[in-house]
């Protein structure tokens, strides 16, 4: 089955229904597979459940919900943006060229996966921070202090969220075939010219799909955005931010939130999912 | 073979979760030694302030060692974020609160076994670095330009608080951020991050090699008094009438007051 595992996906892109090579689908399969879906549908059913919706609009007039809404979907932009610019070159960095320590260089960028998000806002105050080691430099000679402004929440977004955007693209530059490349260079294009006009079409998909990723999951960022942005309204409060405040006094409030925050998050991913991305 | 791929897989799965459910089964009856004459076992669940930490986990430890056999586990953050989980089920015996207004929530809900009690009181200071490199001395100084400022979120009992003191100083002051808890509001000031914070003269203390708590005469106007109770769905009544009891009692009393509690 991986043996020819590359032919496979070749025939699947080609034609569209996977049940025709396939056949029945085996219970052993179909059940866990039901139960998946449903654990991570069920909480989701919950909050639709839950939802206060005789109160709906009185809660969505209350003063700060679009405020927050609106520097959530900008600070989620900026991060995207940010994590594309510095992201794509990494990748291919790490696709394209072999350098000693480079498995190393691999298994760092993907620790803010698995570091607790509170933790990566307290190392972000290390380095950043009013007395951090880059921090300290920036404020004596720019006079710019990240913490507690919006810019943070862009830096405590784009931290978290970049993994995303490199893995994506890492793995659709290993899974690219690089004789276009070669073909490039023995026709004269010099590598960044290879990179700008073969590459960068070639995993044009995998971008999309590395960004749109990179986007969702800034947009939820809580844990460092509170301990390295802190929590000011219209500042630095964004929408995860604003739905664990209201956790506090009005739990009905907090469910209201978390619905526009998923029907925005879903409305936009479904939407570039059919514009931009061509794998299933 | 893919059949046998598949039974190999489930067999492994199948291990594994034996494994597991084996390890609990052996583990539980292992943290429950025999019982004492106290009569107070097992597990105690407490739902506590976050100003409470460090004097409720002393308080545990020596609850624990009067009353061989329990176990007290705690759950600390802010009283609003605690009542709300107590209120959608989550298993506590007891609850301390750091408000009055938070206990109501949680008693309105009718979730509270009995009248709560109000066992301490504490009243806010400003905490800032240790020495006071800006020399701050009272809450007119916070508003000074320039000069970075975290409060708790007024949701939370010691935004509540603060927000009182600030208006009854009648000091209007911007700060740089709202806190979730009490906790999170002293780490900016000891990280360095902020210039000055209200909070507890309790948690200045806790602090007291990193901050300086600055007593301040407003403070005496927000004072925060500390309920607790029973939970109603607690499965350990017993166990939790006694916590509450040896928190009132002398030994609980001394625990508080050195930490800065009235």
């Amino acid at each position: 089955m991986s043996a020819n595992g590359r032919t496979e996906q070749v025939t699947a892109r080609a034609t569209p229904s996977l049940r025709k090579v396939g056949g029945r689908i085996p219970v052993a399969l179909a059940i866990p597979a039901g139960i998946g879906l449903a654990f991570l549908v069920l909480p989701l059913a919950g909050l639709l459940i839950r939802a206060p919706w005789s109160t709906l609009f009185e809660r969505l007039a209350r003063p700060g919900v679009l405020t927050a809404l609106r520097l959530s979907l900008q600070t989620a932009t900026i991060a995207t943006i940010v994590c594309i610019l510095l992201g794509i070159p990494l990748a291919w960095l790490l696709a394209r060229v072999e350098f000693p320590g480079r498995k190393l260089i691999r298994a760092l960028v993907t620790v803010p996966l698995v570091l607790p998000p509170v933790v990566g806002g307290v190392a972000l105050l290390l380095v950043f921070g009013r007395k951090g080691l880059v921090g300290s430099w920036l404020d004596a000679t720019f006079g710019i202090t990240l913490p507690f402004s919006t810019a943070g929440v862009v830096v405590a977004e784009a931290f978290v969220a970049m993994p995303f955007l490199v893995i994506a693209v890492e793995g659709a530059l290993r899974a690219a075939d690089t004789r276009y490349e070669e073909a490039a260079a023995t026709l004269g294009a010099s590598r960044w010219t290879a990179f700008r006009r073969v590459t960068l079409p070639l995993v044009a998909p995998g971008i999309a799909a590395g960004a749109l990723l990179c986007w969702a999951r800034a947009l939820g960022e809580f844990g460092a955005t509170i301990t390295f942005a802190g929590n000011y309204p219209g500042r630095t409060r964004t929408m995860p931010l604003e739905v664990y405040l209201a956790l506090e006094t009005d739990l009905q409030d907090a469910i209201v939130l978390s619905l526009i925050l998923l029907t925005v998050s879903v409305a936009i991913l479904v939407s570039l999912r059919d514009r931009w991305l061509t794998t299933p | 073979m893919r059949h046998s791929g598949i039974r190999a897989t489930v067999a492994a799965v199948a291990t594994a979760a034996a494994l597991t459910m084996g390890a609990c089964g052996t583990d539980t009856p292992a943290t429950t030694p025999e019982a004492t004459s106290t009569g107070v076992t097992g597990n105690i669940t407490v739902f506590a302030a976050a100003s409470l930490t460090e004097a409720f986990t002393q308080i545990g430890k020596d609850f624990e060692a009067a009353n061989l056999g329990s176990k007290v586990t705690f759950n600390f953050a802010a009283s609003s974020a605690l009542a709300t989980q107590i209120n959608e089920g989550a298993p506590a015996d007891v609850f301390a609160a750091a408000s009055p207004a938070t206990m109501k929530t949680v008693a309105d809900a009718g979730n509270a076994d009995g009248t709560p009690v109000v066992f301490v009181k504490n009243q806010l200071v400003i905490a800032v670095p240790k020495g006071n490199p800006k020399g701050i001395n009272g809450l007119s100084d916070l508003t000074t330009p320039g000069l970075k400022v975290a409060l708790c979120a007024e949701q939370v009992p010691c935004g509540a608080a603060a927000k009182k003191a600030l208006d009854a100083a009648n000091v209007a002051l911007t700060p740089v951020t709202l806190e979730q808890d009490v906790k999170a509001a002293l780490a900016k000031v000891k990280l360095g991050e902020v210039d000055a914070a209200l909070v507890y003269r309790t948690d200045a203390k806790s602090a007291a090699s990193d901050v300086d708590g600055i007593e301040f005469p407003e403070s005496t106007g927000a004072v925060n008094d500390y309920p607790m109770v029973v939970v109603k769905n607690a499965t350990n009544k017993t166990g939790a009438s006694a916590f509450l009891a040896y928190v009132q009692s002398d030994k609980g009393k001394a625990v508080l007051t050195q930490a800065g509690f009235q």
